[in-house]
């Protein structure tokens, strides 16, 4: 029961690692929006360690706790439209388990 | 008009608002009946023909049996309504004008917003605060498009238009037209940064200070960070709006 003591999965980013969304499918307490599925961003802070609410919402609340990221995205590649703004931007949080690398230069 | 793809909506949504809410407000403490629950929880309003509402009636009773046996009185409870519904926006507001009025406290606030808040006494419930500041060049809007996330202990329980699915989809597909329906028209110039909180973060927008503002107190400058600047739906108000014959 106690958080403390559960288990840690490594931090994989680091800020200003490119990243994508990858689409777990996963049913339930999912805490990543369908629209942001798929995108590529930029990792811009880990916000720490948090039992993964998928998990905690079926009661289990033994961990292991994932890291949490901010992670930023254009606009305009979430959207394929014209925005406001260019440089026009969104930051979410994601859990480490729906981010995978990306290699290469952004698009 | 146009219409934004929602976002993530299913039959579940209500059950997640809660699960979520308790995991993250309450450390992972799973109890119930917390004071993050006023928001639009339409499944979970049972009521029969007659219009009696279960949950109103459970209050009801408790209520006249802890009174009855003297463990509360009415007023005892008026005051714990008053404190679920505060702290308000005041909270958020001193935060905001002391980062106005002191470049190092607005650093250690833009750092770390939690410990900044514990240094004017302000205890953030959350995991974490972020702060993001407005600039000319930059404009940040908070939404929480998977249910209702929002600082609640430094600005109180959320406005009904941000826990609307209207707000929560197009905020983060359209938010120039979204802050246009507020009255806030950005500059051309100015890039919006749209945060969308859904984990363990909770955020709060750093407005602009108005300009002529030089002469104020702190005390005066908190009543010109409206909740709504704090969200990042509007700027912060000018003095002559608020503070009539200071200016």
């Amino acid at each position: 029961m106690t958080a403390m003591a559960a288990p840690m999965n490594p931090v994989r980013f680091a800020v200003g690692d490119r990243v994508v969304v990858v689409p777990l499918g996963k049913p339930g307490h999912v805490r990543t929006p369908d629209y942001i599925l798929g995108r590529h961003g930029e990792i811009i802070q880990f916000c720490g360690y948090f039992l993964n609410p998928e998990e905690l919402s079926i009661g289990r609340t033994g961990g292991p706790m994932v890291p949490l990221y901010r992670v930023k995205f254009s606009m305009r590649e979430l959207w394929h439209e014209a925005q406001h703004h260019p440089q026009d931007t969104l930051s979410i949080e994601i859990y480490d388990h729906w981010l995978a690398p990306v290699t290469g230069t952004p698009p | 008009m146009n219409q934004p793809s929602a976002p993530r909506e299913h039959a579940h949504d209500h059950a997640h608002d809660h699960a979520h809410d308790h995991a993250h407000d309450h450390d992972h403490d799973h109890d119930q009946g917390s004071p993050d629950h006023s928001h639009e929880n339409d499944a979970l309003v049972i009521e029969d023909d007659a219009g009696n509402l279960l949950a109103q009636q459970m209050v009801d009773a408790l209520q006249t049996l802890l009174t009855g046996k003297g463990i509360l009185s009415a007023g005892e409870v008026t005051m714990e309504i008053q404190n679920l519904e505060s702290p308000g926006r005041h909270l958020g507001a001193k935060l905001v004008a002391r980062a106005w009025a002191d470049p190092a406290f607005k650093a250690r606030l833009l750092a770390n917003g939690k410990n900044a808040a514990a240094e004017l006494k302000i205890k953030v419930g959350e995991a974490q605060l972020v702060v993001v500041e407005n600039t000319p060049a930059l404009h940040n809007v908070v939404v929480c498009t998977l249910c209702s996330c929002y600082p609640r202990s430094i600005l109180g329980q959320p406005p009904s238009w941000y826990i609307s699915k209207a707000y929560r989809a197009r905020t983060v597909r359209e938010p120039a037209r979204v802050l246009e329906e507020f009255g806030l028209r950005l500059s051309t110039a100015t890039a919006i940064c749209v945060h969308d909180s859904t984990a363990d973060m909770r955020f709060l927008v750093l407005p602009q200070r108005p300009a002529g503002t030089g002469g104020l107190t702190e005390d005066e400058l908190s009543l010109l960070v409206t909740r709504d600047s704090m969200i990042g739906v509007a700027q912060a108000s000018v003095p002559g709006a608020v503070l009539p014959g200071l200016l």
